[in-house]
């Protein structure tokens, strides 16, 4: 059983690099005692199984879910006499709401007493292109014309031009606050200290959590899932800005000074032009994530291609899901590539410019006033045939693979899942909750207890104690193939420059990707169940471990390398015992950053049979009688990314001392 | 003449208890050693004095973490003192407000840096008439200026060109020129050729020397390089440990170190390159003959050793008519032996 073997084997790893003399003895009596407590919860485990475990009926609530929904009642009666939100919330969702359904009527949704938006397909598509060939080129220009004359050609120009919608709002909305807030932590170290926990917390703060308190105050729909978006893409915005700022050389600061500049001119003629590059790559960041949250958003009713993807997925429609998913990987690819490309400097010959304005003009008209122009129609309908190509595929794979997929998925469910599930959610409350302290006592001493206890104390308070240890193997299992995955692959990028140079590309187009779209293929391949979502986790938070062990490893200074080959070591021993030790921090930082990726995923697998704290928050959103436990279990799954966020930081920092 | 800078008991602690440093005789008596151990306070500038003559070029030499740099940040307020006084023609910069200051910096003193501190997105032309554009000069008159201060520093035909397309030294021309472009009154230089390989900073040396026989303008000019401060500077100030050790010409520093720190670091100098005739000359003996030739005691000791040896008699030296010694083969063989 890996829950047994893992502790008592890593205790030697760590010891190697140990650099003070008496660390080992230490070491192996920490091992000693951690074997004894896993030997102690088997045994309490095999005596009081089952019993004290909190379980909660997926309809049953609790005292706190009842009062929750009361609140929530409450709130949605005084949402028009109480002046807090008459006179705050309801005017910010309403100026966002105008905003919103302001760009909506310009390409996405009839408006103006017409039948069709302001701006039709031929319109859209010829801006997009002008607006590529002024910040990107020929090349992005023409991928960018590709890209969106594909959606109309899926028959989803519609929903792309919702979701399109909603992330050019919630774009300029984060960048009209990001990037002032932004210079602004780039220029004061007081407002940079004050900032960046706030930052850290929006963005170690899983995805879903914020969505449900969102609707209390905001209702579901395009403002709740602006404001949802807002949230989680201002973030990269203000950071990199700031970043941005801040990496400026001081040198040349100091000489604008020198000679006399004010700081509105070092500002405007140094700080900006020299951060400009940097800055647009935060622009970048900024619109994937809200791509990204748009398509999420769509559990609170947000439009686009997102709600097309959760309907299929509630009814397994995988088809329908992958056209979808699709639609949004183009639109991803396409802001990508178009916000990337814009970093590079670039001069546009006058008559490119001005010809490229006439056409778009010209086009702008034509899809204002004829209907072909304007309705995406068009007899090469090639979404139906990706439907039911997908279709096919899943089909076949279904029938013909079951043997390499489905043996895949029962080794990891019989062999890893489900004997943590078994330990963790069928032993009694109490006996789990003292192995976690202890063992955080163990990791990090004191501090780390407290924060295990306190967090523990909390999740029994949301009722949803159960649930919470079903995640939390499922969350652990995911985070030791990320870890399994990361260390191999890492290792191997780190030690070849190929093996860097063809995966990383990947890998980065993999982190563009929205959440959602990882669900499709192995919904396709393993149907709904906890592995599907544990296997799209793992997708999900691979990328950012891969990368970051394999940076750490290539860190490792050369020379060091050297020296362990001259002594003989061969590619084992080098990796073992020089560059993995070396690279501890980044092995500590990937595990960390793995946690917190993997639980972002957790409510996103609830959408395909993770069940538990996902499946709680989901029908929350769409029951309302469920509405405070699915609150509750999004209090829960932060309680726990906290939990797990300090112990591996704290772990870290035992470890790299 | 009056003095352009004059710079009286300046101090520079780093640290929230800076004024308490400095308020207290008894602490600005303690070591740096000691006062970080009690306060937790650097004093990088520990009352520093001196002042530097109109058209002179002055240099500040001392090892990294003598408080050169802090030094010449705090004569145009880039660091802000923590007391003291820096008279500059005749107004006390301490006392400027923020305004008065930019229309110093503008107009009056400019600063080439040791990293450059160029800006990257602009070309040379755009770097070099970045000071005339934060102060509003229209374009025209800019493009102007700027133009004659390339071409004074040797870069014709780079105009167009971005900092990265340039090498160290072609960048650090760049830097010249936007301090030159002002036409300020006095340039500072702080570790300007440090970053260079050794060919190109003796081609940046001979070039600051031409600038200023050419320009006139007064020059400090910061180095950790004992040879390049000997070759510039036409006084010499040594720092260590944020104090003043010793002020003088190239000859005083090496005929008359005021402590073993300064013995230790002119050791390796070449005394003939350096020492003149009033450093190794000797009263007359009764024996000598008072009809040799004649030199002037400011002649350096390499220039003279021909003189002196084809010379049947001591080389009396003379200034206006006033015989002040004599110096014979054996005083000028030590020099250049010693060398050896």
């Amino acid at each position: 059983m890996v829950a047994v073997a893992e502790p008592q084997q890593a205790p030697p790893q760590v010891s190697q690099p140990g650099p003070q003399q008496g660390s080992r003895p230490i070491y192996r009596s920490k091992a000693l005692i951690a074997g004894g407590i896993v030997l102690a919860w088997l045994v309490l485990w095999l005596v009081f199984r089952n019993v004290g475990t909190l379980s909660l009926d997926a309809s049953a609530l609790t005292p706190l879910h009842r009062w929750i929904n009361s609140v929530n009642d409450a709130v949605g009666a005084s949402r028009n006499s109480n002046p807090l939100f008459l006179y705050f919330f309801n005017e910010i969702r309403f100026v966002i709401d105008e905003f919103v359904t302001f760009v909506q009527a310009l390409i996405a949704q009839p408006s103006f007493g017409r039948p069709v938006p302001v701006i039709g397909w031929l319109g859209v598509v010829a801006i997009a292109g002008f607006v590529s060939l002024v910040v990107a080129g020929w090349r992005v220009a023409l991928l960018a014309v590709a890209g969106f004359v594909f959606l109309g050609l899926q028959g989803l120009w519609q929903e792309s031009m919702d979701t399109l919608s909603l992330t050019l709002a919630a774009v300029v909305i984060s960048l009209l606050f990001g990037i002032p807030l932004g210079v602004w932590a780039g220029l004061s170290d007081r407002a940079h200290r004050v900032i960046t926990p706030v930052l850290d917390f929006m963005q170690t703060m899983p995805t879903f959590v914020y969505l449900a308190p969102l609707t209390l105050f905001f209702l579901i729909g395009p403002a709740s899932a602006t404001i949802a978006t807002l949230i989680y893409a201002a973030p990269p915005a203000i950071r990199i800005t700031a970043h941005a700022i801040r990496s400026v050389p001081h040198n040349t600061v100091e000489a604008s000074e020198s000679l006399g500049a004010t700081w509105q001119q070092t500002l405007v003629k140094v700080l900006l032009p020299s951060a400009r590059k940097t800055i647009v790559l935060g622009i970048n960041q900024t619109i994937m994530a809200a791509l990204s949250m748009v398509t999420i958003a769509a559990l609170i009713d947000a439009p686009g291609l997102g709600k097309t993807v959760v309907k299929a997925l509630q009814t397994l429609d995988v088809g329908t899901a992958f056209n979808a998913g699709l639609a949004i990987v183009v639109l991803a690819i396409v802001l990508d590539r178009v916000t990337t490309a814009a970093t590079e400097r670039r001069k546009l010959p006058r008559w490119a410019m001005f010809g490229g304005l006439g056409v778009t003009g010209v086009a702008v008209y034509l899809s204002y006033t004829y209907l072909w122009a304007a309705e995406f129609q068009s007899d090469v309908e090639i979404g139906s045939s990706i439907r039911q190509g997908a279709t096919a595929v899943t089909e076949w794979v279904q029938d013909s693979l079951p043997v390499i997929t489905g043996g895949f998925k029962d080794f990891v469910t019989l062999a890893l899942i489900n004997p943590l599930q078994a330990l963790l959610a069928e032993s009694p409350w109490f006996v789990v909750a003292l192995v976690i302290v202890a063992f955080s006592f163990l990791i990090g001493g004191l501090r780390p207890a407290v924060v295990s206890a306190v967090c523990l104390g909390l999740l029994v308070a949301t009722g949803l104690w159960q649930d919470s240890m079903i995640t939390l193997a499922s969350t652990l299992v995911a985070t030791i193939l990320v870890m399994v995955l990361g260390v191999v692959v890492g290792v191997w990028m780190g030690r070849s420059r190929r093996a860097d140079r063809v995966i990383r590309p990947v890998l980065d187009a993999g982190q563009v990707m929205p959440a959602f779209v990882y669900l499709v293929p192995f919904l396709a391949l393993f149907s709904a169940s906890r592995f599907t979502a544990i296997i799209a986790a793992v997708v999900f938070a691979a990328p950012v471990a891969i990368k970051i062990i394999a940076d750490g490893v290539r860190a490792v200074s050369p020379a060091t390398v050297e020296a362990a080959t001259a002594l003989g070591s061969s590619s084992w021993q080098t990796i073992v015992k020089v560059q993995l030790p070396m690279a501890r921090r980044a092995l500590t930082l990937a595990a960390n950053q793995g946690l917190i990726y993997v639980l972002s995923m957790v409510v996103v697998g609830g959408l395909v049979g993770a069940g538990a704290l996902g499946y709680d928050v989901v029908a929350g959103f769409s029951q309302g009688q469920l509405y405070g436990k699915g609150l509750a279990a999004g209090v829960a799954i932060v309680v726990l990314g906290v939990m797990l966020d300090r112990l591996t930081q704290a772990a870290a920092k035992r470890w790299t001392n | 003449m009056d003095p352009v800078i004059s710079v009286g008991n300046l101090w520079k602690v780093f640290g929230s208890n800076a004024s308490q440093v400095v308020a207290s005789d008894e602490l600005k008596s303690l070591s740096r050693q000691e006062l970080m151990d009690r306060t937790g306070a650097v004093a990088a500038v520990r009352g520093v004095d001196f002042d530097v003559a109109p058209g002179e070029m002055f240099v500040v030499m001392g090892l990294s973490g003598s408080g050169k740099s802090t030094l010449v940040r705090c004569l145009t307020r880039l660091v802000e003192p923590t007391a003291g006084t820096i008279m500059f023609e005749g107004e006390d910069i301490l006392e400027a407000d923020a305004k008065r200051l930019r229309d110093l910096r503008r107009n009056k003193f400019s600063m080439v840096f040791q990293h450059f501190g160029l800006l990257p997105h602009r070309t040379v032309a755009d770097n070099v008439g970045y000071g005339l554009e934060i102060r509003g000069v229209p374009r025209a008159k800019r493009g102007e200026r700027s133009q004659e201060v390339i071409d004074l520093v040797g870069l014709t035909g780079y105009e167009k060109s971005y900092p990265d397309q340039l090498s160290g030294g072609m960048q650090q021309r760049v830097g010249l020129a936007r301090a030159l472009a002002g036409d300020p009154d006095v340039l500072f230089f702080d570790e300007p050729f440090s970053a260079l390989d050794p060919l190109i900073r003796r081609d940046m040396q001979s070039e600051v020397i031409r600038l200023h026989r050419e320009v006139g303008k007064t020059m400090v000019f910061i180095t950790h390089d004992l040879s390049e401060a000997l070759k510039l500077g036409d006084r010499i100030l040594i720092m260590r440990d944020g104090q003043v050790v010793q002020v003088g010409t190239g000859d005083e520093l090496v005929g008359a170190p005021a402590d073993d720190y300064v013995r230790d670091f002119v050791k390796d100098v070449p005394r003939s390159h350096v020492l003149t005739l009033k450093w190794i000359m000797r009263p007359p003996r009764p024996e000598d003959e008072l009809d040799g030739p004649e030199l002037p005691p400011e002649t350096v000791v390499r220039e003279a050793v021909r003189s002196v040896l084809s010379a049947d008699k001591p080389v009396k030296v003379v200034r206006d008519g006033e015989l002040l010694g004599v110096v014979a083969d054996e005083e000028i063989l030590g020099v250049v032996a010693g060398e050896a």
